[in-house]
């Protein structure tokens, strides 16, 4: 057969509709394991993909054994229908004309059998598979959100939220169009089929025989749709991950898209992304709009050549007319299924390049690993001593932000590290709390290397309020007790109260029980990192690393909280990270960084006095005050 | 699902398929094609159909008379038809496919630039993945039911008259008895159709609440990550999954039980026409050719109703996913372009910009956030804002470019209300810089011409060059580096001079800068305080600050307590004249005045700082 064109070849990109992206400053950006599309990647997935089906499918052995027998009770039920039509014609007539019903009446008492036998195992068996299908996708939600959850922040940075949607739904989604639709009429068609050439044998072998000329056909069309639609299907879930990037991203600055008045530049962007999946989707659609046809043809080629052949052994006498009626029936029941066959093979390809982008996510190490064999942290009073040995780190590998840096916080210090903006501030927090592993050297906690530190330990320890302090819907109760679940109204009410958020809450409609909305929007700025302050005031760890907690506050509010911290940081390690030096002043001692180095070190006090950077700073921050 | 629902099931319940018959305008530039396809799509049915007669002329015909050539001409036509069939299915496929994601890629376009127009307070309602799931799971279910659900519906019916009409001509009694078969087919699928419905809102609602704790969850990756609250998370996923696991289950367990009875109706009725076929054909009243082509042509039923209930369940979904997308098309954007609205060109702009007896109170909620508020700024005139934790100051500014409506007085910008402008003509006046520098993972260029494509080099230097914003350059390519999403791969003073250099780009005639220095070390604030000052002389700017350092840059300073603006005069007045502002901003907070009661703000609690911050 000739192998039409297929969909329209992708129109001369604008460049303008490309441009915009930019450039990922890590190279790996767009290539995480998961989207490389080399030829051994491909076939890595392909294997990889495999073997996550039957891991999933292998804690289901019983049901799937239990369901593959209803479906044979069915499809036997089912094939008896035609044989029993034949019997009937055959057999029944002729005694019934002597006026004897008996067989009739036996045929049909047998039909009716198989009529409800049908329907009880069709029954069972739909129920079953739904039932293993839906188990079988709440293992894959599961199994792929925790692995995500698992992923270093680096990971992430990488691959974006919206792919990470992407993956758990568009990606889920046409896994369970498979589920949904296919299971059955792959095992049915697959068995109908069988069992059909079976009899077709048992008719009249050599009329089979004619049949069977149509395999050669059959297998190399479907070959030629594996491969086309395999890579087709991969496209289209790239297609539809960038589709979902943008819209997500979008939706979530949508106040910067309408302020700038984004929209119409974002509506040609989204439209292009569309247009691509639409292009990527219509090409594999019409995959199958060409192969399911061609098997039609095929099949209906058979039968017109049966039909022929077998009407001419009857006019010679070598097959009966009975025979070939029944032959032919049984014939459409095997091309029948042929169809679904096809369609199930469209989806199971569908399925199969989703579930080759979730087995390269679930393929991806995380760079922040689990230790293999965890030390334990030294437990007792007087905990919380960080060393940084010789730390260097790097975002990328041709930019180092720190370099050997070395720095030791005693146990119970309250450290302000202040600098210029990009000087390695937060990355050193984010080091502490172990989002990045350095490159070479270590950071110990208590005189342990962060890295043999199982992660829950390290959490209960070490606590980073982040910059970009972030609310999940939900109350604000719910967003506080984030830092302890296990937390009683009360002691949330308490770690409010401590640092001054309670009023505001408790003036809040429904108190804490408020909805806080998508990402704490119902909430003013400064409201958000009061709540992002309870909730780690709450969570108590041993070392409290902030990273610029107060900088939305106002001036009172703002003391409140220094107040508080005095309390909070009096008998643990702490890390502030602050641009205004009334936050510093309060510290133990001060650390000027620069470049990723630390060119200032000692108690605020002693360096206000020296003739240094923070001496500078610190006259230029009294001058401002009133 | 939003916060509040707006959807009304009962409504949807009594005109279930209305709103999937209200998106048929999509289908209106494929009209030619459907009509195409449903030819195409008859004629292959009916292509197929006649084989099985073909089968009996050749049984009763050439075999039963033994005439090879008949056989042969016979057995040619039943191959031209079989080709016919193979092509006609082909042409429909083909068709079909292209306007149903053609349809697909409209319709989410359309929904797209709706939300885009929705103002924020929807967005801040509505779950984004709920939205999400709308562009993606909803919308594919609905291609889906149009490129077959739809077709099969028709096809099928047409298949199942056809066939009837066939075999009642063939034999009239059992052909009727054929036909009322349908009765009860009606009456489960009527059944089974109603169940469904409502177990496919669910399950759409339920994919959406899935979405949604997705993308919250990539979104606070850090903040879970720094408290270590993956198991909890993972645990709250379980949950979602874990129901949208029920429904499907419920929803399997549904399409089970109608397919299977759904499919014991036609063999019923088969069993019954071979008996009363065969005892017609004992009494010669049939001939056995005839029964044969009476009960191949009845076993062409079985498929179409077999596939009945799969059809239904697929109009079904259809049909609520059309719900869950008119619930988003429905909503009327609020904040739009009034009738007979002006472009004003900037060069005509003076910027003087009026609060005028301004109210305002967020939808839904009871108390006002701003109430009376009046405040003239001159041309040219920069007034700092100044204002306890959540008193209304972000509120205050997102009012000057509409992102939020006000709800009673107005605002004026050289006399003209500002409905009275043209929304984007609005914005282009309008410099903005939020609290949070929202920036999105594309090029840094990108996300400093976010509005403005057309911004030359020159223009992007000096917006870059006044928010002391220069590193951009040093990144590694350039600015044509992507900054990661939401800014991530950049340091938080680094993101807010971006920020502010979007704002400042193209000197808009007003500046809203909100709280704009506050990640900024002392020094580089000092720096970008300097280079605003010199902006700040042609625009005007109305800015949020809590810190003194910068209220510098303020002519006058307005202070916003309660919702109202109590007073307004220069920093140093109103240090001197007013104590709610001293207390404010005063380093050492007075001992004799209490601190000042902001709406909610925490302050209401006595507060000395005392021994904290040492003079
Ligand atoms: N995720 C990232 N990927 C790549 N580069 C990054 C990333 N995060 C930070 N950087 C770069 O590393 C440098 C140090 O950033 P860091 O966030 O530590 O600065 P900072 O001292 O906290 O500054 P600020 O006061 O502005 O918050 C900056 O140049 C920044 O651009
Ligand atoms: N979407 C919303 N719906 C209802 N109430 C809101 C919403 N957004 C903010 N609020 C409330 O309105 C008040 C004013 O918020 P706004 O963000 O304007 O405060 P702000 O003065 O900017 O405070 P900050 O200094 O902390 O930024 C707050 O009490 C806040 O809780
Ligand atoms: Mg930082
Ligand atoms: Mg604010």
């Amino acid at each position: 057969m000739s192998v039409p064109k297929q969909a329209d070849p992708p129109p001369e990109e604008e460049p303008e509709l490309t441009r915009w992206r930019g450039t990922a400053t890590d190279p790996e950006a767009d290539r995480s394991r998961a989207e490389d599309t080399s030829p051994e990647a491909v076939a890595r997935l392909r294997r990889l993909s495999r073997s996550l089906l039957g891991d999933l499918l292998r804690g289901h052995w019983r049901r799937l054994a239990a369901a593959v027998a209803l479906l044979l009770a069915q499809n036997a039920a089912a094939m008896a229908g035609p044989y029993l039509v034949m019997i009937g014609i055959d057999r029944a007539i002729p005694p019934l004309r002597a006026g004897d019903p008996g067989l009739l009446i036996t045929v049909a008492g047998a039909f009716a059998v198989a009529s409800v036998t049908e329907y009880a195992a069709r029954r069972g068996f739909l129920t079953l598979s739904a039932r293993i299908g839906q188990a079988v996708l709440l293992d894959l939600r599961r199994q792929v959100f925790g692995h995500f959850l698992r992923l270093s922040v680096g990971f992430h940075e990488r691959y974006t939220s919206g792919r990470m949607v992407s993956r758990l739904t568009s990606d889920l989604d046409s896994i369970a169009e498979l589920v949904d639709g296919g299971i059955d009429s792959l095992v049915l068609a697959g068995l109908s089929i069988l069992s059909v050439a079976a009899i077709l044998l048992w008719l009249d072998p050599p009329l089979a025989a004619v049949t069977l000329f149509a395999f050669p056909f059959l297998f190399s069309l479907s070959r030629w749709f594996a491969r086309s639609s395999a890579s087709a299907y991969r496209r289209t879930r790239d297609a539809v991950a960038l589709v979902i990037v943008h819209f997500v991203e979008s939706m979530r600055g949508i106040r910067a898209v309408q302020a700038f008045r984004r929209e119409p530049r974002n509506q040609r962007i989204f439209v292009a992304l569309g247009d691509d999946y639409r292009r990527t989707s219509l090409h594999a659609f019409r995959l199958i709009a060409t192969y399911s046809p061609a098997i039609k043809l095929i099949g209906n080629v058979t039968v017109a050549v049966v039909l022929c052949y077998g009407g001419w052994r009857v006019l010679g006498g070598q097959t009966e007319i009975g025979v070939l009626a029944a032959f032919l029936l049984y014939l459409r029941r095997f091309f029948e299924p042929m169809q679904e066959l096809s369609q199930f093979y469209n989806s199971l390809q569908s399925a199969t390049a989703a579930l080759e982008k979730l087995a390269g996510v679930l393929d991806e190490r995380p760079a922040v690993a689990e230790p293999t064999r965890p030390a334990q942290l030294p437990t007792g009073p007087d905990r919380g001593e960080l060393v940084f040995r010789a730390v260097s780190f790097g975002y990328r590998a041709d930019t180092p932000i720190l370099c050997r840096l070395e720095l030791t916080v005693p146990a119970g210090q309250t450290v302000a590290l202040i600098g210029p903006t990009g000087a390695g501030k937060s990355t050193i927090a984010k080091l502490v709390a172990r989002f990045h592993d350095p490159d070479t050297g270590t950071v110990q906690l208590d005189g342990v290397d962060l890295r043999d530190v199982r992660d829950a330990d390290l959490r209960r320890a070490v606590v980073l309020v982040t910059q970009e302090n972030h609310l999940f819907s939900g109350t604000v109760a719910e967003n506080i007790r984030f830092g302890r679940p296990g937390a009683d109204d009360a002691a949330v009410q308490a770690a409010a109260r401590a640092i001054g958020a309670h009023d505001f809450i408790a003036a809040l409609p429904d108190g804490y029980a408020t909805q806080v909305h998508r990402r704490g929007g119902r909430l003013s700025a400064g409201q958000r990192q009061l709540v992002a302050f309870a909730r780690a005031f709450l969570a108590d760890p041993t070392v409290l690393i902030l990273d610029e907690a107060t900088s939305s506050l106002d001036v009172p509010t703002e003391r409140l909280v220094q107040r508080a911290l005095g309390t909070i940081l009096r008998d643990r390690t702490a890390l502030v990270i602050a641009h205004r030096l009334s936050t510093v002043e309060t510290a133990d001692r001060v650390l000027v960084l620069d470049g990723g180095a630390v060119v200032e070190d000692g108690p605020p006090a002693v360096l206000a006095q020296a003739d240094g950077r923070y001496a500078a700073l610190h006259r230029q921050w009294r001058e401002s005050l009133i | 699902m939003p916060v509040e629902s707006d959807g009304d099931p009962a409504a949807a319940g009594t005109r279930p398929a209305h709103n999937l018959w209200r998106l048929r305008p999509y289908l209106r530039p494929y009209a030619a094609e459907f009509a195409w396809l449903l030819v195409a799509g008859l004629a292959g049915t009916a292509a197929g159909i006649a084989v099985p007669l073909i089968v009996q002329r050749v049984v009763d015909g050439p075999v039963a008379r033994h005439e090879p050539a008949g056989l042969l001409q016979l057995g040619g036509l039943a191959l031209l038809l079989g080709v016919a069939e193979a092509v006609l299915i082909f042409i429909r496929r083909w068709v079909q496919s292209s306007s149903a994601v053609g349809m697909e890629a409209a319709l989410r376009a359309d929904v797209y630039a709706h939300l885009q127009r929705l103002p924020t307070s929807f967005h801040d309602r509505w779950q984004s993945g709920q939205l999400l799931s709308r562009i993606t799971s909803d919308l594919s279910v609905i291609r889906r039911f149009l490129s077959f659900g739809v077709f099969f519906l028709v096809l099928n019916l047409t298949t199942y008259v056809v066939v009837v009409v066939l075999l009642i001509n063939l034999h009239p009694a059992l052909g009727v008895l054929v036909a009322a078969s349908a009765v009860p087919l009606l009456l489960i699928s009527r059944r089974f159709g109603r169940h469904y419905h409502a177990a496919s809102r669910r399950m759409q609602d339920q994919q959406g609440d899935v979405a949604t704790l997705v993308e919250e969850t990539a979104q606070g990756l850090r903040t879970m990550k720094a408290y270590g609250r993956g198991p909890e998370l993972a645990a709250r996923f379980a949950g979602a999954a874990r129901r949208l696991h029920d429904t499907g289950v419920d929803k399997g367990r549904l399409l089970a039980n109608t397919s299977a009875l759904l499919d014991l109706v036609p063999n019923v009725t088969l069993g019954v026409v071979l008996a009363a076929g065969a005892t017609a054909a004992a009494q010669g009243a049939l001939t056995i050719g005839e029964l044969v082509a009476f009960v191949s042509l009845q076993l062409m039923l079985i498929w179409p109703v077999q596939s009945l209930g799969w059809i239904i369940a697929n109009g079904q979904e259809a049909a609520t996913a059309a719900d869950r997308i008119q619930e988003v098309l429905d909503t009327p954007p609020e904040i739009v372009d009034a009738p007979g609205a002006v472009d004003l060109p900037r060069d005509a702009v003076h910027g003087r910009l009026r609060f005028e007896g301004v109210a305002f109170s967020y939808p839904g909620a009871t108390t006002a956030v701003l109430r009376e508020i009046d405040l003239s700024i001159e041309p040219g005139e920069t007034l700092a804002l100044v204002g306890a934790t959540g008193c209304g100051k972000s509120t205050l500014l997102s009012l000057v470019p509409r992102l939020h409506e006000v709800t009673a007085g107005r605002i004026t910008l050289d006399g003209h209300d500002l409905r009275e402008l043209r929304l984007s003509s609005l914005r282009r006046l309008v410099g903005v810089a939020f609290e949070e520098p929202t920036l999105f993972s594309m090029s840094v260029r990108e996300n400093l011409t976010l509005g403005r494509p057309d911004a030359d080099d020159d223009e992007v230097r000096a917006a870059l060059a006044l928010a002391q914003a220069d590193f951009a350059y040093d990144l590694p390519w350039g600015l044509a580096t992507r900054v990661g999403e939401q800014g991530l791969s950049l340091s938080g003073g680094q993101r807010q001079r971006l920020a502010l250099a979007r704002a400042v780009l193209g000197r808009p005639a007003v500046l809203v800068l909100d709280d704009p220095l506050s990640a900024l070390d002392v020094h580089t604030e000092a720096l970008v305080e300097a280079a605003l000052r010199r902006v700040l002389r042609d625009s005007t700017a109305l800015l949020v600050v809590h810190r003194p350092s910068t209220i510098a840059l303020a002519d006058r300073v307005a202070l916003l307590e309660d919702g109202r603006i109590t007073a307004t005069g220069r920093h140093s007045d109103l240090l001197a004249t007013v104590p709610a502002y001293r207390a404010l901003l005063a380093a050492e907070p007075p001992a004799a005045h209490p601190p000042p009661a902001g709406a909610g703000g925490p302050s209401t609690s006595p507060s000395d700082g005392r021994g904290l911050v040492r003079s």
